[in-house]
């Protein structure tokens, strides 16, 4: 007899959705601050990884993408993706350019910067992505952040799909910055951080 | 027994991956950080092996008191 599957099972289809509407109207990327704060509340309110481990939908999309479409090498990542000096490292890179993403929209808010239609792919490439902006109601700031946001989304989503073919389905998990925050604040909830954990 | 038994290395990003491919339920992620054998329910089929993300699981052989 099949078992049905769970309602969480179905998260994957988040990712594609969230990239698609992105392309239609760019405000929609605020969605995404659902993947930076449903995470951060769960591991500090006690319940671990298990954003990580049950509803992460862009995990779940790798793992579709690389075991049930074959698509990934199944090759163990090099060693240094694991390391604390890398995975540390990415994190703190990612929340610095977080940070002068809402800083460029403060700016935009306040009026001392124009806003800038385009989507920055892997932090470097500006792609124009004016057609997914209609304009809004509220400050230029509201759809600056929202051009910020998606270009981190779409930053990541592409990361992790090379990392996917080159690599194991999920091996984006293993560099995730929201999977090493949560589980830094797991361990200083616990009360320190195991020593034989460095390398 | 099994001759064989997971054996989940120090660099664990606690992804749970291998919680939830496991034929047996034998690993758990532990609070958050580290994903922890049973060791009376593995069998050693290695799937987790396979499956980890970070590649810090062997697969090695049982020792009699295990």
């Amino acid at each position: 007899m099949n078992k049905k599957k769970p309602w969480y099972d179905y998260l994957w289809i988040y990712t594609p959705v969230y990239l698609c509407l992105g392309m239609f109207n760019i405000l929609f990327a605020w969605l995404g601050m659902i993947e930076f704060i449903v995470p951060l509340m769960i591991s500090i309110f006690g319940g671990g990884k298990l954003f990580c481990n049950r509803y992460c939908g862009r995990g779940q999309l790798f793992d579709l993408l690389g075991n049930k479409l074959k698509l990934s090498r199944h090759q163990a990542p090099p060693k240094f993706l694991t390391s604390l000096w890398f995975r540390y490292g990415f994190l703190t890179f990612f929340m610095t350019m977080f940070i002068l993403m809402i800083l460029s929209s403060v700016q935009v808010f306040s009026g001392t910067q124009n806003l800038k239609e385009v989507v920055t792919i892997l932090w470097t490439f500006k792609v124009p992505w004016q057609f997914a902006y209609h304009g809004t109601n509220y400050s230029m700031g509201i759809a600056q952040f929202a051009f910020g946001m998606y270009s981190i989304m779409l930053t990541s989503s592409l990361l992790g799909f090379i990392t996917m073919l080159l690599y194991k389905p999920r091996s984006w998990c293993v560099y995730c910055p929201m999977g090493t925050m949560t589980q830094t604040i797991c361990k200083l909830k616990k009360g320190g951080t195991s020593h034989g954990d460095a390398s | 027994m099994s001759k064989y038994i997971a054996v989940v290395g120090k660099r664990c990003v606690a992804c749970g991956v291998c919680m939830n491919v496991c034929p047996k339920h034998a690993i758990k992620v532990e609070n958050g950080i580290k994903a922890v054998v049973d060791k009376s329910l593995c069998i050693g089929c290695g799937i987790c092996v396979k499956m980890c993300p970070a590649g810090i699981i062997d697969k090695a052989e049982r020792r009699n008191h295990e």
